[in-house]
């Protein structure tokens, strides 16, 4: 089953071209990362599935429907670093977020479980009643993960979900976002998704370069590397 | 002593439910300098009803919408130039006020007593407004408190959930400003942003929920009016001024404290 279907994606802003040409297809469950420089338009796809952006021209469909049409199925986690820590709101009120829905003004019974199994699985139930303020950079990040997890989303799409993190926070979250049973869209800057299972890549800078299969295979995809990354992953990870 | 103020008491509790609901949501969502703005401008509505000779509420409340609304606009259209404009609507809106008031025959004093105001000279009609615009407020935020906590944390994600996020800030502003209306004759129009934010301010430093800002905020704001009203009384100075004085203290005090 398709989940994500993307044809011939065109986005221009004033009068520079920000994407040209995108197509990439994802099916149900898979996982893609979507890496590049800034400024080359990551941002901005992200934002044309999200619905938010409408392209120039193109297609694209999740699920058969347009991105506006299936924001219910859609969770989406923006980065930590967004928000302000001022807010007095605690975890529980920010992951009941996720059962908002356009008729329905008041959270009942089953959305209260729904949220404390979310938090369980997460292994945050104990941070329940805390203040956003006090929690750690990757705690604010599984809360907000819980937040979109809460909405029982077909399609999961994260925004650097490892930034402004500890190391061990970034792994815990990486490996977290690795055992989703969704599809999963994972935008990010941070080449160490490269190595984890992810069944996509796409290099978006103004192009989308599309590599299939699972996780960076080196020396095997030394030319994906070479050709494509060159600027973006250093000798880091491709051993170029 | 009770006749002489039990209006300006009333007045305090029905404007500290306001205080307590759009005090604390102008705190979280940052909109001080908004409501500065419609507070500002409303002055064109009171300049335009002395023109007219109609009804101050009904014309200041009509004006003050069509304020809330463009800078509704405004802030969703054009977010980097946000304050500048909202800057352009707080004066443009004052001089609307002052050009008619010149145009107006004869001294308007009245039309100063506006803008710092004068709880004292409260009158039953000031209150049945105020009870009315509370009525609106308090059911606005019982169907709309979780919307309005969202919207507060991240607008983006009430949009994906399907909620308009435009019309809800814009309905909160629109809120604002019928708050706004209800205060001036109380607050006045100069004071009015430190009674609606001091409160509030207080109070997220000591909750951690925003229902429990909302109820502390409501408290304090009482408090610092009745203070106010009392000490004003005895020593026969401006009521609202010591209102914002006593809260102002409270604040510095408040901050003193980790």
């Amino acid at each position: 089953m398709t989940a994500v279907e993307v044809k011939n994606l065109y986005f221009k802003y004033e009068k520079e071209w920000i994407l040209e040409d995108i197509n990439f297809t994802l099916k149900d469950k898979e996982f893609m990362a979507i890496i590049g420089p800034n400024g080359g338009g990551k941002t901005t796809l992200l934002k044309i599935l999200l619905g938010f952006l409408n392209p120039n021209k193109g297609e694209i469909k999740i699920y058969s429907k347009s991105p506006k049409e299936s924001r219910e199925i859609i969770g989406y986690v923006p980065q930590h670093t967004n928000f302000s820590l001022d807010l007095p709101i605690t975890v529980f009120d920010i992951v009941l977020q996720g059962r908002l829905k356009k008729r329905k003004f008041f959270y009942n019974q089953k959305d209260k479980q729904k949220a404390n199994e979310v938090l369980e699985n997460l292994k945050i139930k104990n941070l329940k009643n805390k203040k956003i303020k006090d929690l750690s950079g990757g705690q604010r990040q599984k809360v907000l993960i819980a937040r979109a997890l809460v909405s029982e989303p077909k399609l999961l799409i994260m925004d650097e979900p490892t930034s402004a993190i500890d190391p061990s926070g970034q792994k815990e979250i990486l490996d977290l976002i690795e055992s989703f049973n969704v599809t999963r869209i994972v935008v990010s800057h941070d080449i160490k998704i490269l190595l984890r299972n992810v069944d996509k890549i796409a290099y978006i800078h103004k192009k989308a370069t599309i590599h299939e299969g699972p996780k960076l295979n080196i020396p095997k995809d030394k030319h994906f590397c070479e050709v494509e990354l060159i600027d973006f992953l250093k000798d880091e990870n491709c051993g170029i | 002593m009770w006749d002489l103020i039990s209006n300006s008491v009333y007045a305090s509790i029905l404007l500290s439910i306001a205080i307590a609901i759009i005090g604390s949501l102008i705190v979280i969502n940052k909109t001080t300098a908004i409501t500065g703005s419609i507070a500002h401008g409303s002055f064109g509505g009171i300049g335009l009803a002395m023109f007219l000779g109609s009804s101050i509420i009904l014309t200041t409340s009509a004006f003050t919408i069509v304020l809330a609304i463009i800078l509704a606009f405004i802030t969703i259209k054009f977010p980097h130039r946000k304050d500048s404009l909202i800057g352009v609507i707080w004066a443009v809106g004052m001089s609307i006020g002052i050009i008619f008031l010149s145009l107006t025959p004869g001294y308007q004093s009245d039309a100063l007593s506006y803008l710092f105001g004068n709880i004292l000279l409260v009158e039953n009609k000031d209150l049945i407004f105020m009870g009315i615009i509370d009525s609106l407020i308090l059911i606005s935020i019982i169907f709309l408190y979780n919307r309005f906590l969202a919207m507060s944390y991240d607008r983006e994600f009430l949009t994906l959930r399907g909620i308009n996020a435009n019309m809800l800030y814009t309905y909160f502003l629109i809120l604002t400003s019928l708050t706004i209306v209800m205060s001036v004759r109380a607050i006045g129009i100069i004071l009015i942003l430190a009674l609606f934010t001091i409160p509030a301010l207080i109070a997220e430093r000591f909750t951690k929920k925003f229902f429990s800002m909302m109820i502390v905020s409501g408290i304090l704001g009482l408090v610092f009016m009745v203070g106010g009203i009392i000490i004003s009384f005895y020593y026969d100075i401006s009521p609202t001024p010591t209102i914002v004085i006593i809260a102002g203290v409270a604040l510095i005090l408040s901050l003193l404290k980790k």
